[in-house]
């Protein structure tokens, strides 16, 4: 049941991200700014957190997702150490996947060769 | 066919491609539900097999997934993918992780320090810039209503 649940839920923020591509046609780093500046808001206001006890994964393997967890990063460390926190709490919440991509990209990058445009 | 100003506009309708906007939907919707189903299956196998906690399953799944998508980004094969599934690709962290690589690979040439490192974070850069600061004030906004 989490299998389908995910894939709708995965599914329709995807196809939502579809219609701001084909609508809009800006560069794909607007949608992706856009999505994690919503997935914030949403995670600020606690609407998301709802959204990932129905869709799991599909909720949180989206870029929404990873606003999510910036937020109750930020607003979890806030509430423990104040200002500081503030600060921090998004990054660290979120600092597996950065430095993940940060490390894997770079290593990709000695070992492969740009594919060029055929 | 001539092409007189009479026909012009009906020449110019014929040959833009339809919208493929139905389409482009439709293949978002699977490659992107698709992506969070392999992910719910990496999560379950952590929760399930290793015995981890779901808290601590999901930042471990992130980091799976964004290996996954930078080997296939070497391996020239998330491009492939992201021409089919459009927005399918791209809004996922699978997406976020191509966004990091592809820029990584382009600007190899330019040297590994102010090529790949310098652009790695090209197209992320701004995702990046545009979370933290907003965290930053939902963080502030928490601490000033509860």
């Amino acid at each position: 049941m989490n299998y389908v649940m995910s894939f709708l839920i995965g599914g329709t923020i995807c196809l939502i991200g579809q219609i701001v591509i084909d609508t809009f046609k800006k560069n794909n780093a607007y949608l992706l700014v856009a999505l994690v500046v919503t997935g914030v808001i949403l995670g600020y206001l606690g609407i998301y957190d709802k959204i990932v006890e129905i869709g799991h994964s599909g909720a949180t393997v989206p870029l929404l997702g990873f606003g999510n967890s910036l937020a109750k990063g930020a607003m979890e460390e806030a509430s423990s150490k104040g200002f500081m926190g503030a600060l921090s709490g998004g990054i660290i919440k979120t600092a597996p996947g950065v430095a993940a991509a940060l490390v894997f990209g770079y290593l990709v990058a000695v070992i492969f060769n740009p594919k060029g445009d055929k | 066919m001539k092409y007189n100003k009479d026909n012009y506009q009906q020449v110019v309708d014929e040959i833009t491609p339809k919208n493929k906007m139905l389409k482009n939907c439709i293949m978002a919707f699977i490659f992107g539900g698709a992506i969070c189903v392999i992910g719910e299956f990496i999560n379950d196998s952590f929760v399930s097999w290793l015995g981890i906690t779901e808290d601590e399953a999901s930042p471990m799944t992130s980091v799976v997934l964004v290996g996954i998508s930078a080997l296939l980004t070497g391996l020239g094969w998330y491009d492939k993918l992201g021409k089919i599934g459009g927005a399918g690709t791209v809004v996922p962290i699978t997406g976020f992780a191509n966004s990091v690589v592809s820029p990584a690979l382009e600007f190899k040439r330019e040297g590994y320090v102010l090529g790949t490192a310098a652009n790695i974070f090209k197209l992320a850069g701004p995702v990046l810039l545009f979370g933290y600061l907003s965290s930053f004030v939902a963080g502030l906004l928490s601490m000033a209503f509860r």
